[in-house]
């Protein structure tokens, strides 16, 4: 196969002209057989109508970024008009359990039955000319590909995004327990973003109950680390600016070992080792006592 | 993110007790206007409170430029702190908790650091003193429309 | 936030620290009423303050405590938005102050995004006394509670 390679550069420009002019001519033809494309036909179920409808304006964006000459540039104005649409096709098969590599896979395969096409339109499909068109083609479909890798990558960080703040918020309740009580049991690693939103519910949650202890367990957090520590140690220091007495509570034997071990100094920070022994403590401060009820006094119930 | 008649940059003066006000008002409002949540506000406006009166009382008086970010992901807003004082001749103890040279707590400089996002400081003896500031309205990027 | 806080409850009491100057803030009236309740002064702070307004109001303070000698001293920052380290240092030295007069100090009413900036910003005014609001402070001075708040 002869490919004039050393002429590529001066030739590029007229043969992505060409292959623009031949994608606008033939749109309704290559929309046709893409509906058919697995690609197509999976996302767009309720009728073959969408899937038509969709491979035109595909097509047509091709086309306007091959008119711009700039056959491998994803940034081409001429994909802004499809990106949604390629956006959502992806996300799409995304939710059907299809990976980044199965949908570079289908697109890929969107390739095949317009390489045919174009080739139809040479006499010589060997002629230097008809390689050309059919290289800036390839190259254009390349494109193609990665502009659809890219929008399922960035949907992706913003899911991620969305529910991780989402997730903040889930995973911290702030819960009444007593009269004056408030307690937030933390599960799962601590991050300076998850901490503001603990510091900031907490906080928030002693204005709204009239707390006056605020309970942190820490039960369900693998690790304390020296950052962990002093992002305990500030919300501390801000309950006790608001006016409640903060207690951190559930700290397992080996994360009590680990905070000696890194010598970090807790010592401001009243603690105790089950929530059940800070909420004790926070009773006997109000003057609550709590004790078993007499059998008798039971019994006569 | 609204387009508002604050969207080009505001310069205030800084000379005296009543204009640390306004530069903590014209902040909040700002902040507020680019969506800032209410402890961001307060970070910031606390922020420039403290670096205003550091020009006010060591650099002799100058101005703020209040920017507003509209590019990036998330808006944010820059505040440049410009006097034409002495300038800080030993910066790393300047940053330093509880350094002071002007009576009050030593907090100015390196506590409004841990109140903002970026925070630069440009400095020359004699010439003066130039703090610039930024924070983001949010640290994770909000949702693109359209999606 | 910072809009004009007004004159605050009429009648509390002769105001100390007068109206601001004039300037950007002129025409906005700022007083801080101090209300005498029995063995207590109520000092409420609100909206913008002036550093020379807070230092004024410091040594009025003190004043008040020496020549009525009350006991306990509640100021109320739950209308102020924000307290920065010269405000910080002022609300500590007035209580240090009264503590020398023999008076307790409890600040009352930090609003969270106040205690999140104060503590980001390294002031954890370790020394004071703080209550939720107004009458939970009224309720530990008057209880004589010792350590309330305190570490």
């Amino acid at each position: 196969m002869h490919v004039s390679v050393s002429d590529e550069n001066a030739e590029r420009e007229p043969a992505a002209q060409q292959v623009s002019a031949f994608l606008e001519r033939r749109r309704e033809q290559i929309a046709q057989r893409w509906a058919d494309a697995s690609l197509f036909r999976t996302v767009f179920t309720v009728s073959r109508d969408e899937a038509v409808e969709a491979g035109r304006s595909v097509a047509a964006a091709l086309a306007a970024v091959a008119a711009t000459g700039r056959l491998d540039d994803i940034r081409d104005p001429g994909f802004a008009a499809v990106r949604d649409q390629l956006g959502r096709m992806a996300a799409s098969r995304g939710r059907m359990g299809i990976g980044a590599d199965g949908l570079a896979d289908e697109v890929a395969a969107l390739r095949e039955p317009v390489t045919e096409l174009l080739r139809a339109e040479f006499p010589d499909p060997y002629a230097p000319e008809a390689q050309e068109c059919l290289l800036a083609l390839t190259v254009l479909m390349g494109t193609l590909r990665l502009v659809v890798l890219e929008t399922t990558v960035s949907a992706g960080e913003e899911v991620i995004a969305r529910q991780r703040e989402q997730l903040n918020e889930v995973a911290t309740p702030v819960i009444k327990l007593w009269e004056s009580t408030v307690a937030v049991p933390l599960i799962g690693t601590l991050d300076s973003a998850r901490s503001q939103v603990v510091m900031e519910s907490l906080l928030d949650a002693i204005v709204a109950e009239r707390a006056r202890f605020a309970i942190l367990d820490i039960t369900g957090v693998p690790t304390v680390d020296s950052l962990v520590a002093q992002h305990l140690m500030k919300t501390v220091a801000a309950a006790r600016l608001m006016g409640a007495e903060c207690i951190v509570s559930g700290i397992r034997p080996a994360i009590a070992q680990t905070i000696v071990h890194l010598g970090i100094d807790l010592g401001t920070v009243l603690t105790r080792s089950s929530l059940e022994d800070a909420l004790a403590y926070a009773l006997s401060r109000q003057g609550v006592e709590i004790a078993p009820v007499r059998a008798a006094d039971a019994g006569a119930r | 993110m609204r387009a508002s008649r604050h969207a080009a940059p505001a310069s205030l003066p800084i000379g005296s007790d009543a204009d640390l006000a306004w530069v903590r008002q014209q902040v909040r409002q700002a902040a507020a206007e680019l969506g800032f949540g209410l402890v961001q506000q307060t970070k910031l406006v606390t922020a420039a409170s403290e670096l205003a009166r550091n020009t006010l009382v060591h650099g002799g008086g100058g101005h703020v430029e209040i920017t507003p970010l509209n590019t990036g992901p998330s808006p944010g807003l820059r505040l440049a702190f410009v006097d034409a004082g002495p300038g800080i001749r030993d910066l790393d103890q300047a940053m330093t908790d509880g350094y002071t040279s002007g009576g009050g707590l030593g907090l100015g400089m390196s506590g409004s650091k841990r109140l903002v996002h970026e925070f630069e400081v440009d400095s020359r003896p004699g010439e003066g003193t130039t703090v610039t500031v930024t924070a983001w309205a949010t640290v994770v990027p909000p949702a693109r429309p359209g999606s | 936030m910072t809009g004009p806080s007004g004159n605050g409850p009429a009648g509390f009491g002769p105001p100390i620290a007068g109206p601001s100057g004039a300037g950007p803030m002129g025409g906005h009236g700022f007083t801080v009423p101090v209300l005498r309740l029995g063995d207590i002064l109520l000092v409420t702070l609100q909206g913008e303050l002036h550093d020379g307004m807070a230092e004024q109001l410091q040594q009025d303070i003190t004043e008040r405590i020496a020549h009525t000698r009350v006991t306990g001293v509640v100021i109320d920052i739950s209308g102020v938005d924000i307290v920065d380290s010269f405000l910080g240092r002022v609300l500590a030295e007035i209580a240090a102050g009264a503590g020398l007069l023999a008076a307790r100090t409890v600040l009352a009413g930090m609003r969270p995004a106040v205690a999140i900036t104060l503590v980001e910003l390294g002031l954890t005014l370790a020394g004071l006394r703080t209550a939720l609001d107004v009458e939970r402070a009224m309720e530990m001075l008057t209880a004589g509670e010792q350590d309330g708040g305190s570490p």
